[in-house]
């Protein structure tokens, strides 16, 4: 089975900084695999890697066997990749729904000319598909009751389900998910585990940084485990938890117990 | 007819409502960009200086009939915009700002010295023999502005530059090309300040580069900002008010820039988002008239 995003040696350098150096991962169609590591081990910017925001300096991206490394933001995102953001970023000013529609924006292809020309029916039909598909995105996050507020004003969890969301109407392949549960309450929590799950039997392939162990363990078919910008352990999730590597890593050295 | 009945009305009162209806359309252009794309533009009296030549030189040089001149000032405008928009909308906030304040000032000093402008004595424009009077066409133009705007704004393209204004990385995520979206937005926007500048010309009958200087790219910055960035009746409002303001306070002959300032001083103060910054307008006029009662109703109309 050939794998769906594939890193090469991935490294990336900021200045004298090296912020992800020389990891190697796979993910496979389908999977949920989790990317867990201290504060600062490069999670995030590894994401930001696959997303373009950072070309890497050295080594290669690939998705679908097509490489992928140096490509701008928005070609990836086009090509299936749909992310999430650490710290939030919606469109604070629009409505929820609109935020879904915008995320819809490469399932259409009607630009300055469908808006003047808003009357013909091509343009009415896509506008309608695109409400459509994101109607049922926000359905999938259950925050289609609150499609006309303004973003800004969902609670904090809300805010966290409508950035999923937004990603999910690229209908994408390879879904990004930044801590996904983080400042979330357990009952939330819950929720989304079920979620999660759901995007994955929905046939998207998930890949998450994620802090919460709890929720790690619960979740992903497979974890790796990245300190200091180096991958040090990968697994299912009880081999990667009895790694003594990654003990090291979160404990410190020492005597255990 | 209807020229008997526009020449009826009194000319002072006319020329008021033409420089109103030329306005809405400076000010909806440039709410384009600056309002719906959050890109600043401190030089767009350039796009318009722009139009009004082109309009004005066809007119004297081709006799091309006026419609389809007020179209091409347009167009050639908005050329311009994309040509210069290309290289300089990769710079953000401040730096966007000064390039296209800097950009103007190249245009007025080009004008100024070309001899096809006439240089500095401007060109004198005879009034267009149109089927339509003046004032009529300003209106029907300032109207099919508002149109435009209203479309723009709740489409796919005008959703786009909003995700760019309130999220530029964001929107590249979902796969917006930030650059060619902003490089077409500050083109729509030029198309509407040519076309006012070309209805500008036509309407005053004489035109000088110095008439676009920087304080004619505030004067329109004005108009949207008290309107509120961003809203169509914030900007048509800012625009009205902003053009029949100075005529209105005529009467306090020196005092009256010293009372505009301080007003726009005193709007900034108390209504930081401008006067109709964040009203949904249909949304107020609706719930009134008791149609809708709350956002929540349209909500439910989602949920299962």
């Amino acid at each position: 089975m050939t794998a769906l995003l594939k890193l090469d040696n991935a490294t990336i350098r900021f200045d004298g900084l090296v912020a992800v150096n020389g990891v190697d991962l796979e993910i496979e169609k389908g999977e949920i695999l989790a990317l867990i590591g201290p504060n600062g081990a490069g999670k995030s910017t590894i994401f930001n890697l696959i997303t373009g925001i950072y070309p890497p300096t050295e080594g290669g991206i690939s998705f679908n066997g097509k490489s992928i490394a140096g490509l701008p933001p928005y070609v990836i995102a086009g090509g299936g990749i749909g992310r999430t953001f650490q710290n939030i970023r919606l469109f604070k000013e629009l409505t929820v729904l609109e935020n879904v529609l915008i995320g819809a924006h490469t399932r259409g292809r009607w630009d300055l000319t469908g808006a003047l020309l808003k009357l013909l029916p091509q343009v009415r039909r896509e506008e309608g598909r695109l409400l459509k598909l994101a109607i049922h995105c926000l359905t999938q996050v259950g925050l289609a009751h609150k499609a006309y507020e303004q973003a800004c004003n969902l609670p904090y969890g809300e805010q966290r389900r409508l950035e999923i969301a937004r990603a999910l109407a690229i209908e994408p392949v390879l879904i990004l998910l930044d801590e996904p549960a983080a400042g979330m309450n357990p009952q939330e929590k819950r929720t989304l585990l079920e979620m999660v799950r759901n995007i994955r039997a929905a046939g998207v392939t998930v890949f998450l940084v994620e802090h919460d162990m709890k929720f790690v363990m619960g979740l992903s078919d497979r974890i790796a485990v990245l300190d200091y910008g180096v991958k040090i352990a990968e697994g299912r999730p009880e081999e990667v938890r009895a790694n003594p590597a990654v003990i090291e890593a979160y404990l410190g050295k020492g005597t255990m117990r | 007819m209807l020229h008997a009945f526009v020449n009826s009305i009194d000319p002072y009162f006319l020329q008021i409502l033409v420089n109103i209806g030329i306005g809405i359309i400076l000010a909806l252009g440039l709410n384009i960009i600056t309002g719906l794309t959050g890109q600043l533009s401190l030089g767009h009296a350039a796009f318009m200086s722009v139009g009004a030549f082109t309009g004005a030189l066809l007119t004297l040089k081709t006799g091309t009939p006026f419609y389809l001149n007020l179209l091409l000032s347009g167009l050639f405008s908005a050329a311009v915009a994309a040509l210069i928009g290309w290289p300089i909308l990769r710079l953000t906030g401040d730096y966007l700002a000064i390039c296209t304040l800097g950009f103007a000032e190249i245009v007025k000093v080009v004008f100024l010295n070309l001899e096809i402008t006439n240089k500095a004595l401007g060109l004198t424009v005879p009034t267009p023999t149109s089927a339509l009077p003046m004032p009529v066409i300003v209106l029907m133009v300032a109207i099919l502005a508002i149109v435009a705007s209203v479309l723009i704004q709740n489409s796919r393209f005008g959703r786009a530059l909003k995700a760019i204004r309130d999220d530029e990385i964001a929107a590249e995520s979902v796969g917006i090309n930030i650059a060619r979206y902003k490089v077409q937005s500050f083109a729509v926007s030029a198309f509407m300040a040519g076309v006012g500048g070309c209805l500008y010309a036509h309407f005053l009958g004489y035109i000088n580069p110095s008439d676009f200087g920087f304080l004619k790219s505030i004067d329109m910055l004005s108009m949207v900002v008290l309107g509120g960035l961003g809203s169509i009746p914030g900007a048509v409002f800012g625009a009205s008010i902003l053009s029949a303001a100075p005529e209105f306070l005529r009467f306090m002959s020196q005092y009256r820039m010293l009372v505009y300032g301080a007003l726009l001083v005193f709007l900034m103060v108390f209504r930081p988002n401008g006067l109709l910054g964040g009203v949904n307008l249909t949304d107020l006029v609706l719930r009134k008239l008791g149609i809708r009662r709350h956002g929540a109703t349209r909500n439910q109309e989602w949920s299962q």
